[in-house]
This record gives structure tokens, sequence and C-alpha cells, in this order.
């Protein structure tokens, strides 16, 4: 029988933080690169793409990520196929992270004020044009803030992949308290290294939206 | 390879998830309500009241916002007992929930108060309201109706969350896919036919605090 000092309980924590680190850098990564089709598709001047961006979002904000996450775990058995907990972990919240940063996107693209629009189409550019020199470059000074922001809630929504078995800092310290028996010291731990990493970044989010925000009035 | 779907062998199990759609509704209105009054009391108390408390609540809110549900649910529910507070798994999930919102919506009604002109609580004092009147009246009624949108997102937000719950063995309507699914061996049909009803609770979820909005407060016309 081995006994776990804290500093044990700490070290093992830790070591299985890298793990969160590592799904929620993949996942917010991969859900802003889907988020930013999923983005124009919901803003270029076309019925089908729109309703199709709208109906993803809609279906990926309204249901639970657990429930997103046990459909990526089970879904691929359908067809034969086995896939390991931080494949199906990585596709959930990369599909999840991309509805939300798409809405938040959205947001900010209509904050452009349309006579920003209609000037780029004055001077002869084409829509596209329009897109890429005149209002993303504006709507991505309002995207900064929300959308640090909303990393906090990947790095909390990597937590739920301790479920289906993937090895992260949530699932560190149920095994650890399974082994201890002491979970008021381990689910502290955890908490409190959830905080460590979350807090710098929700208050770099605040921060920049106090910056970006001063400047933007300033017009 | 081919598989076949049966969504009827997860269907005869319609008790189940009728039961699960229930005690989720009965998390999600325990926790709004508890969590939305939890979330009034510290607003106030965070923009008016002594400076100890302010910074306790600051701490409360900070620390709910920035640690995952699940931690906090494993904590109240495994970690409690070690200090003589045990509690029973669904009373563990409305405590946690409770816990959660309450920082959310502290955070969301603060935002509508420091919204609110000085004028408006100039004007109540003028009318020789009480501190807390001219609060109930003048600055929480149309704050909570200018922010009532985003807490209405947060709800429904908290109402998917309850989906964690299931991890400490409450009934609600995961716990009932996985039961299903058990007893079925249709993990894939189990959870696409719960992830469709939690879509539709959505929904209905996001309606009914419209009209709700709608019916407290009725000079906001701008939804």
């Amino acid at each position: 029988m081995m006994a776990f000092s804290t500093w044990d309980i700490i070290r093992n924590l830790l070591l299985a933080t890298r793990w969160t680190i590592a799904l929620s850098l993949a996942a917010f990564i991969g859900g802003g690169l889907l988020g930013f089709l999923i983005l124009v598709l919901r803003i270029i001047p076309s019925r089908a793409a729109g309703l199709a961006a709208r109906a993803y979002i809609e279906i990926f904000q309204g249901t639970p990520l657990l429930m997103q996450l046990f459909l990526a775990f089970f879904a691929p058995a359908l067809f034969g196929m086995n896939v390991p907990a931080w494949v199906a972990a990585f596709c959930a919240l990369t599909a999840w992270s991309a509805a939300f940063l798409a809405e938040i996107w959205r947001g900010c693209v209509q904050a452009v004020p349309l006579g920003q629009w209609e000037a780029g189409a004055s001077l002869g550019l084409s829509y596209a044009a329009q897109l890429r020199h005149i209002v993303l470059p504006q709507a991505l000074r309002l995207a900064i803030a929300p959308t640090v922001g909303f990393m906090v809630q990947v790095v909390k929504g990597t937590a739920l992949t301790s479920i289906i078995g993937f090895v992260e800092l949530s699932k560190a310290g149920s095994i650890i308290t399974n082994a201890t028996f002491a979970p008021f010291t381990v689910y502290g731990c955890v908490a409190l290294i959830y905080f460590a990493l979350c807090w710098p970044i929700s208050f770099g989010s605040r921060w920049l939206e106090g910056k970006l925000n001063v400047a933007h009035h300033a017009h | 390879m081919t598989y076949h779907f049966d969504f009827g062998a997860v269907l005869v199990y319609w008790p189940a998830l009728l039961h699960g759609v229930l005690i989720t509704l009965e998390l999600t209105g325990f926790g709004a309500v508890l969590g939305v009054g939890l979330g009034i009391v510290c607003a106030y108390i965070r923009l008016g009241g002594p400076r100890p408390l302010r910074f306790i609540i600051g701490v409360y809110v900070e620390m709910i916002r920035n640690t995952p549900f699940l931690v906090q649910l494993f904590f109240i529910f495994f970690g409690l007992p070690a200090l003589g507070l045990s509690l029973s798994a669904i009373a563990a999930a409305i405590l946690a929930t409770v816990i959660n919102l309450g920082a959310y919506s502290t955070e969301i009604i603060r935002a509508g108060i420091e919204g609110t002109p000085a004028g408006q609580t100039e004007a109540g004092a003028s009318l020789g309201l009480t501190k807390f009147e001219s609060f109930r009246h003048i600055i929480l009624k149309p704050a909570l109706a200018r922010i009532w949108p985003a807490l209405s997102a947060q709800i429904i937000i908290v109402m998917l969350g309850t989906a964690i719950c299931s991890q400490i063995a409450v009934q609600e309507l995961t716990y009932a896919a996985s039961f299903i699914q058990s007893r079925s061996f249709r993990a894939f049909e189990a959870y696409f036919v719960v992830t469709a009803l939690y879509l539709a609770l959505a929904i209905l979820l996001r309606q009914t605090l419209r009209l709700g909005g709608k019916f407290l407060f009725p000079w906001e016309r701008s939804r």
C-alpha cells in the first residue's frame, strides 16, 4: 500500500493538467477554424447557407456538451470503428466551440455599421472584398475580448471529457480520490488548478474589453 | 456492414424518459428560481454592501465562473461529507445548480444595475422611497427587464448543464439514457433520442422565458 502525500496528489494532478491544456488548445483552434466557416455561411447572402448555419448553431447550442461527447464516442461504433476517447473528445469539443464562436463573431460582424458595407460597395469592391478588407478587420477588433473569454468555457468544457474516459485533470482527480479517499483535498486542488488556468484568461478578456472598447468609443 | 437503427427499442422505455425529463425540469426550476434569487441578493450587496462582504462575493463569483460545474458538483457531493455535510444526490445537484447560476446571475444582474442611470435612483430618493423600496422598484425591475435575454440564455445553459448531474446518479434525463442503453444495448439511439429531447426542452424553455419576460416586463417592447 502506497501512501499519497499532498505533494503526490498535486504532482499527479499537474501532470494530468497538461492534457487539459493540450485538449483545450486543440479544440479552441479546431473550433475557431470550423466556427469561421460557419460564420461565413451565416452571413453570406444565401438563404440555404444561412439556414444550414443557423440549424448547426441551434443544435450545438441547444443540446448538452455531454450528449455531444457521448454521440461522438458511440456513433463511430455503428460503422464498426472504435475511436479512442481523445478523438471523440476533440471532435465534440471542436463542433461545440464552433457553434458558440460563430455566434459570438456574428454579433461582432453585425456590430459593424451597414454604412461600411455600402462604402465598400460604392468603391466597386466585390462582396468577398468588402468582407475581407472592410468588415472583418473591424469585426476582429470587437471579437478579440469575447473570443478570449470563450476560451474559459472551452477549458471548463474539457472537464466533461473525463466522463467518456479521457484522462485529464478531472479524471485524474477521480482516480486519485479513489486511491486516497480524500475527496475534499483532491477536488479542492482540482478546482484551484482550473481556477489558476481560467482566471488569468477571464482577467485578460476583461482587460482587453476595457482597452479595446475605449478605443472604439473614441472614434 | 450496415447498421439497423432501432429507435423502438429505446422508445419502449418512455416512462424512464418521462421521469428523466421531470427531474431535469425540477433541477432547472429550483436552480433558476433560487439561483436568480441568490444572484439578486449578491448583486445588491456587491453594489452597496460593506467592503468585506463585497470582497467575499467577488471571490465567490470568480471561483464559480472559472471552474467546471462537474468539479463543483463533485466537490459538494464527495468533498463536503468530509466536513460533516452529507447531502443526497438530488440535494447536492440542486445546491450545485443554485450556487453555479447564482454566480453567473450576480454578474449579469450587476451589469444591468450598473447600466441604470444615476438619475433614476435620485428620482426614487426624491419621492421619499426607502433605500430598499428604491432598489426594488426603481433599480432592480428595469435592470431585470434589460438583462432578461442574457439571464434566459444563462438559465438554458444551466438546464443543459444539469446533464452532468447524472454522474452522481441523479436520475435525470442523461441518467435515463445511460439506463436505457445498458438495458437495450442501443447506445447511439438512446443518446440520440435524449439529445433530441434536450433540444426540444431548450427551445420550449426559451419560448417560456420569452413569454415570461413579456408578462413580467410589459413595457419592454424590443423583443
